[in-house]
């Protein structure tokens, strides 16, 4: 029994750590955030050049070939990074083609995703908090019309995989025409949403994808965990730089044992999600049995610990923590992003509960 | 990354199972003997197989086996299903016989390690005192050498098991002009003598497991010291190297879990079975989500360990997360009990973990006995000061900054 990442896994974490110091410190972060489209086509770019796109893609289809484990490392350094852009609506839309859909449409769409000739993303959320497969109401019979909210970057996805009744999966290409897109005014300004209103959109069903679908909502689930758990690190990173610098009666605040004992409770919390997060995507990939229940409580608790950090952050820097001059805020956008989407806290443990036979 | 045990430990469990069907429990003769005897051979036995002791080196009682957090598991899970004695615990055992291990003379090793781990003879561990908590080093019990022999003069606190002990391991000021922490050593002494007075205090629970223990010309050899003189402090903290002993007991993190859904499948909230309560369903999904953080923190530091790398920070948070979770545990308990919480209490586990399903009276007592974890062996604030200090790299404390 070993429970550690590999050195490949380490050298893999340390490149997009790389990636993202050189291409897109907080400062870059924040032009973003502040800019219309939330997408920086260049970041994008250089991304897709050290093959990140395509990181849980198969080989044979232009991609890295690696499993939910390494895109979960990934993500967690992206998320440290607080960085903006599509890769997690990206990421998923790949599994699910992946997951779901049949040879020919992985022939074709797998390759463009991997190369990052196509941005892909996810329509699963209806009106009412409706992120589950067996809540998406959309009837696919070779068109498609309704209403999907909370769509990551809808408005430049090229191909949207769209949750549809009885919990199947359908590809619906943006440039085919029927589909309209609301921009939603999102807090999260490094991952920006859409309202998607489909009106009689050509689409093509996954034919696995009432399998598939599970496991995509489970996959979305670690990989929103993942990110918190890297977004938590920073903002408890960000608070002790901020207690080693910033005096106040003459000593840095860090002196204060108020303050220390408030970063060690952040610490006790933030530290062992990583090992939480590693281990539900470890099961994702290797203990079938334990991954679905592992994914629910490991969204549910990683996205809380990064919420509560991120206030305990704010409050740690007093005014200026307040202000949207400080990075924290980006921070705080994140945590509520990661917390809300898929589904709240409660939701998710209302469904550990359920599938533990509680 | 591999959490699987594979074919290799599927053989081994094989043969704990082989093992455990021909030793436990007892059969025949061996199974009219008083149980403590019958305790007493099976451990001879488990040692002899390679199952318990499993750090111990053989020439002190020991099986010596190589660090394997894998078999370790395997043994741990055959051993509870067999319902069979597992190595003891208790400050003999896991203080006392790494500290003899790392500091001790061969002639301490050979004397006290075997029988301290078969539960022959009985330790308690003599460091607080009334006026030195978390203050440890202030400690004031005195130890002059007056030929051949220490005397000690002082009282010492809260000495759990100070009743029933043989010996007590202790830190005694005999360096009184030296600074604070090198002014102590690390005695033996035997508590069956005249100059040992042990008085038992009655704890909040309603039970007696600490004591006061009042030393007056107690006398020890010479050579009863672990480690030289003065080197006491710096003795008593080696024993933590010990513990990477590779035997992270696999889910025991978790282990507190099916207790509280066991209660809150047989009582009743607003009406209807607990369990069915939407509240109390978030709320053991909440407390299960940082026992599977902790767990999996652990087998994280168990692997390093095994590896001989350093797992980080991560290892000084484990006392604070297991007993702010042990607190969360008992709270809930207490919410499931109902009009039960208005009842004094029963037998339970003293440092309130419960690791199976226990009574109403026992989730009271594991409500008060829960406080334990975060007062003994350096207090919740205390592991803050060192996560915080040496875990973040925040300034040390001032007041124990001027007490060096
Ligand atoms: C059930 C139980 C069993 C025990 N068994 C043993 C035993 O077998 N042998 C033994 O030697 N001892 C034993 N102890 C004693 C235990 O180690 C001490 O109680 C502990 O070290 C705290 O010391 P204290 O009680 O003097 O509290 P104090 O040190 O007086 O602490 C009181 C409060 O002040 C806080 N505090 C103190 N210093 C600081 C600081 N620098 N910063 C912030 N807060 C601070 C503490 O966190 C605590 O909340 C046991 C205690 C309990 C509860």
């Amino acid at each position: 029994m070993e429970f550690d990442i590999s050195e490949e896994q380490e050298l893999l974490q340390g490149m997009v750590r790389q990636l993202v110091e050189n291409e897109c410190p907080l400062a870059r972060v924040r032009e973003i955030f502040e800019g219309d489209s939330g997408h920086d086509p260049e970041l994008w770019k250089s991304l897709i050049e050290v093959g990140l796109a395509g990181t849980a893609i198969p080989e044979e289809f232009g991609g890295a070939g690696l499993e939910l484990l390494d895109l979960a490392l990934v993500s967690e350094t992206l998320g440290n990074g607080a960085l903006p852009g599509p890769f997690f609506g990206h990421s998923l839309a790949g599994l699910a083609v992946l997951l779901g859909g049949s040879d020919e449409q992985k022939k074709t769409w797998l390759p463009r995703l991997a190369m990052g000739d196509a941005i892909g993303s996810v329509a699963f959320a209806e009106e009412g908090s409706s992120w589950q497969p067996e809540e998406w109401t959309l009837q696919a019979n070779g068109t498609l019309s309704g209403a999907k909210k909370h769509v990551p970057y809808g408005s430049i996805a090229d191909l949207i995989v769209v949750g549809t009744a009885d919990g199947g999966l359908a590809l619906v290409e943006r440039s085919g025409g029927g589909v309209e897109t609301e921009p939603v005014d999102g807090a999260d300004r490094t991952r920006r949403l859409d309202d998607l209103i489909f009106d009689g959109a050509h689409c093509e069903i996954l034919p696995d994808g009432q399998r598939a679908s599970g496991r995509v909502r489970d996959a979305g689930l670690i990989l929103l965990a993942a990110d918190a758990y890297g977004g938590a690190a920073r903002c408890l990173e960000m608070a002790v730089d901020y207690a080693n610098t910033r005096q106040q009666f003459g000593v840095t605040i860090g002196h204060f044992q108020g303050i220390k004992h408030q970063l060690a409770n952040m610490a006790i919390r933030v530290d062992p999600v990583r090992f939480l997060c590693w281990y539900a995507a470890h099961a994702f990939d290797k203990i079938p049995d334990e991954s679905e229940r592992t994914a629910a409580l490991t969204k549910a608790h990683a996205t809380s610990v990064f919420m509560q950090t991120a206030r305990d952050t704010v409050e740690a820097h007093g005014g200026i923590g307040f202000t949207w001059e400080c990075d924290v805020q980006i921070l705080f956008k994140r945590a509520m992003f990661d917390r809300a989407f898929l589904g709240a806290p409660a939701v998710h443990r209302e469904r550990a509960a359920v599938l533990a036979g509680w | 990354m591999d959490l699987s045990y594979g074919e290799e430990y599927e053989e081994f469990r094989r043969e704990v199972q082989a093992f455990l069907a021909e030793s436990w429990p007892p059969r025949g003769d061996e199974a009219q003997l008083p149980q403590n005897e019958q305790i007493d051979r099976f451990r001879e036995r488990g040692v002899e197989a390679g199952y318990l002791s499993r750090s111990i080196p053989r020439k002190y009682g020991g099986s010596e086996q190589e660090a394997d957090s894998s078999k370790a598991a395997v043994i741990g899970e055959e051993f509870r299903r067999a319902g069979a004695p597992m190595d003891l615990l208790g400050g003999g055992v896991s203080l006392l016989v790494p500290t003899l291990l790392e500091r001790g003379e061969e002639w301490q090793k050979e004397k006290f390690i075997k029988p301290t781990i078969r539960g022959h003879i009985r330790w308690c561990q003599g460091y607080s005192e009334p006026g030195s908590g978390s203050d440890l080093a202030s400690l004031q019990t005195k130890g002059e050498l007056v030929g051949d022999e220490w005397l000690i003069n002082g009282q010492k606190i809260w000495t759990t098991g100070a009743q029933f002990a043989d010996y007590c391991f202790c830190l005694v000021r005999t360096e009184p002009e030296q600074p604070k922490h090198a002014g102590i050593s690390y005695l033996l002494i035997d508590m069956h003598q005249p100059g040992v007075e042990v008085r038992p205090l009655k704890q909040m629970t309603g039970n007696s497991g600490f004591n006061e223990v009042f030393f007056t010309d107690a006398r020890t050899p010479r050579d009863w010291i672990v480690g030289k003189r003065g080197e006491g402090w710096l003795v008593s903290r080696t024993t933590l190297k010990h513990e990477r002993s590779g035997l992270i007991n696999v889910g025991q993190a978790t282990s507190q879990l099916p207790a509280l859904v066991d209660l809150a499948r047989r009582s009743t909230r607003n009406g209807r079975p607990a369990i069915e309560d939407p509240e109390i369903r978030q709320k053991l999904a909440e407390v299960e989500g940082f026992m599977l953080a902790n767990e999996y923190s652990l087998r994280y530091r168990a692997t390093k360990d095994i590896k001989g790398q350093d797992p980080g920070r991560i290892q000084l948070m484990a006392k604070l997360i297991r007993s702010d979770i042990g607190q969360e545990v008992a709270k809930l308990g207490m919410e499931l009990i109902g009009d039960d919480g208005l009842l004094a209490g029963g037998a339970a586990s003293e440092m309130g973990r419960p690791d199976g399903p226990q009574d109403n009276g026992a989730w009271v007592t594991t409500y008060m006995g829960s406080l334990a974890g975060a007062i003994a062996a350096g207090s919740s604030n205390i592991q803050r000061n060192i996560i915080g200090e040496r875990g973040l790299g925040l300034p040390r404390d001032a007041a124990a900054q001027r007490g060096k």
